[in-house]
């Protein structure tokens, strides 16, 4: 910025934006600050911010820290971290196991997909490349619930209802529009001058890929996978529809605090806060990728 | 230059996608139509051809399918109103040269990575309560009657709840178009002597006008299937019954496939209206 800005009115301007802004991010404060009060504490009328005395009960009670297996194996934070009274009352490192492998999942089998098909796209581009772009990117306009019925069916034929493997494949397919575009607007920002070099000092396609081409396209890869592994984790629909127990991920255990759970606030709070935490520092992180990726390039 | 060996090796390397995506797509939607001219009910065990458009006329000409197509409308338009016009004054501000301004962006985008059904319970829960929740605190303490938000205003809580999740997504958006925007051009104006508000209507309005556009298409297409805060708040009950829900609620509640699938079929035409002028937006950016 150039211009030069009076300091009162560089002053009103930053106590607004903070204004707004804490108030915005309030309700996550608010699960946080709540996740470590007592049941008692986390309805008190009128409400307590921070003075009261903090505990670590609800994330024993949820389970983040789990008691030792059948073999004696592990608990050792838990005997730790909880008091041995307290009771662990779900299974919450199922549900983030299992929202880790289907994100992680997904994005994997994502990437193997969509790497070849966008780096063939934005290196050679055909007469059909762009029709076949946007014709990718309308699979993801349908409506998921015109859908459903049919997957549900198959899954059901295939014996996989509630697996994780459905899941990663759903999830999979779900994403890959996003993942080829944002990878292929990557790629195109690659000079096509390095692969030709390449090319003439003998480089195969296998050594172009690996050798020229992957590492300038880390960065955007690297981006790409953050976002995947957001929008999968935090994937409402398919979670809420086709899993039950063995697949469930995070989105599904929280909503399973519907009720009568979810009236006892420290404990969902713990519950939730533990459900996006690692998102909510992924996204910090790739906020600008963000942009491009759900915008499909439209805005950078 | 490509040659024909490249070009033998890309149409390899791209088929993997393009079959898998043509599978996702065709397979269910076809099925999809199937189910929609049948009398499909498996709790009854009928499986019955063929009821031709029965369907469609009977899901369209239910009251139900009215009240969906209202309930769609004022809740992606409420939505939409809020999370827009907020946009672009939270982007304006945001713009400005203010102090922490890294740490204040990093607030207000947070909520965009809340996942669904935690954003919908936690509000439902400690905030819309109307006994323990904050702002039932809130109206209290200025003397006011504590609101019961989701039985006495179940459509607006819910557009609150997700316009919470949807603002940081259009500021974020806005602001990089922002950003982007030509300084000179604005100092010019300034030393014409251009009132801020002229600024912003002439200058301003018009640079944003295409992110504008870009948030207002992909929100749309987001928010017209909207699931998972419906499900936890109010199950589709008073009034917040969305074409989406009510679709979901015919093929696996009451398990009427056949009336369902062309419900579904509605929603499918609906999207893809929506869609048409998207693609046709993004298409254009692919030539530059």
């Amino acid at each position: 910025m150039a211009r030069a800005i009076p300091t009162s009115r560089r002053l009103a301007f930053t106590a607004l934006a903070w204004i707004i802004g804490l108030l915005i991010f309030f309700p996550i404060a608010w699960i946080i600050l709540t996740s470590f009060k007592t049941e008692a504490v986390a309805i008190a009328d009128p409400p307590v911010f921070v003075n009261f005395e903090w505990t670590l009960e609800n994330y024993c009670l949820v389970g983040l820290f789990p008691e030792a297996d059948a073999q004696g194996n592990g608990g050792w934070l838990r005997g730790l971290m909880c008091d041995p009274d307290t009771p662990q009352r779900s299974d919450y490192t199922r549900f983030l196991m299992n929202s880790i492998v289907i994100a992680l999942g997904s994005t994997l089998l994502g990437l193997l997909i969509a790497v070849p098909a966008a780096w063939s796209m934005a290196f050679v581009p055909g007469k059909g490349t762009k029709n076949i772009l946007l014709w990718m990117l309308s699979t993801k306009m349908l409506p998921a619930v015109g859908v459903l019925y049919p997957i549900r069916l198959i899954l059901i034929e295939l014996n996989m209802l509630d697996s994780k493997g459905s899941m990663i494949f759903i999830l999979t397919m779900i994403n890959l529009p996003i993942i080829i575009w944002m990878l292929y607007t990557y790629f195109r920002e690659i000079p096509v001058e390095i692969l030709e070099a390449a090319r003439m000092d003998g480089a195969g396609l296998k050594e172009e890929i690996l050798y020229v081409l992957t590492p300038m396209a880390v960065p955007g890869i690297a981006s790409t996978v953050l976002l995947n592994i957001i929008l999968a984790w935090n994937e409402a629909f398919w979670t809420l529809t086709l899993t039950t127990v063995d697949a469930a991920p995070l989105s599904a255990f929280i909503a399973s605090y519907s009720s009568p759970e979810g009236l006892f606030y420290a404990k969902l709070s713990a519950a939730s806060a533990m459900a996006i935490a690692p998102i909510l520092i992924m996204g910090w992180f790739s906020q600008k990728q963000l942009v491009r990726g759900l915008t499909f390039g439209a805005v950078k | 230059m490509a040659t024909q060996h490249s070009r033998s090796a890309a149409r390899t390397m791209m088929a993997p996608a393009v079959f898998l995506l043509l599978v996702w797509m065709l397979v269910p939607l076809i099925l999809t139509l199937w189910f929609s001219v049948m009398d499909y009910r498996p709790l009854r065990g009928t499986f019955e051809c063929c009821e031709g458009l029965g369907n469609y006329i009977r899901f369209a000409s239910s009251s139900s399918f009215q009240d969906a197509i209202v309930t769609t409308l004022i809740m992606v338009g409420g939505i939409l109103l809020i999370t827009v016009t907020g946009g672009i004054l939270l982007a304006l501000l945001l713009d400005q040269p203010i102090w922490g301004q890294g740490i204040v962006r990093i607030l207000v985008i947070a909520p965009f990575f809340v996942m669904p059904t935690v954003a919908a319970l936690v509000w439902k829960n400690m905030f819309m309560n109307p006994v323990n929740g904050l702002l039932a605190h809130l109206w209290e303490f200025f003397g006011a009657e504590p609101i019961s938000w989701l039985t006495q205003v179940p459509l607006f809580s819910i557009i609150i709840i997700v316009s919470w999740i949807w603002l940081p997504f259009a500021t974020l958006i806005l602001l990089t178009a922002i950003q982007s925007l030509d300084s000179e051009q604005m100092e010019a104006a300034e030393m014409d002597g251009a009132s801020p508000i002229a600024r912003f209507f002439y200058i301003v309005l018009p640079h944003l006008s295409r992110a504008i556009t870009v948030v207002i298409l992909i929100q749309t297409i987001f928010l017209l299937s909207i699931f998972a805060e419906i499900f936890v708040t109010t199950g589709g009950g008073f009034g917040t019954r969305t074409l989406t829900y009510l679709v979901y609620q015919r093929v696996i509640e009451s398990q009427n496939v056949g009336l369902g699938s062309a419900g579904g079929i509605f929603a499918v035409i609906l999207a893809n209206i929506v869609a048409i002028f998207l693609m046709r937006m993004v298409g254009k950016n692919l030539d530059k």
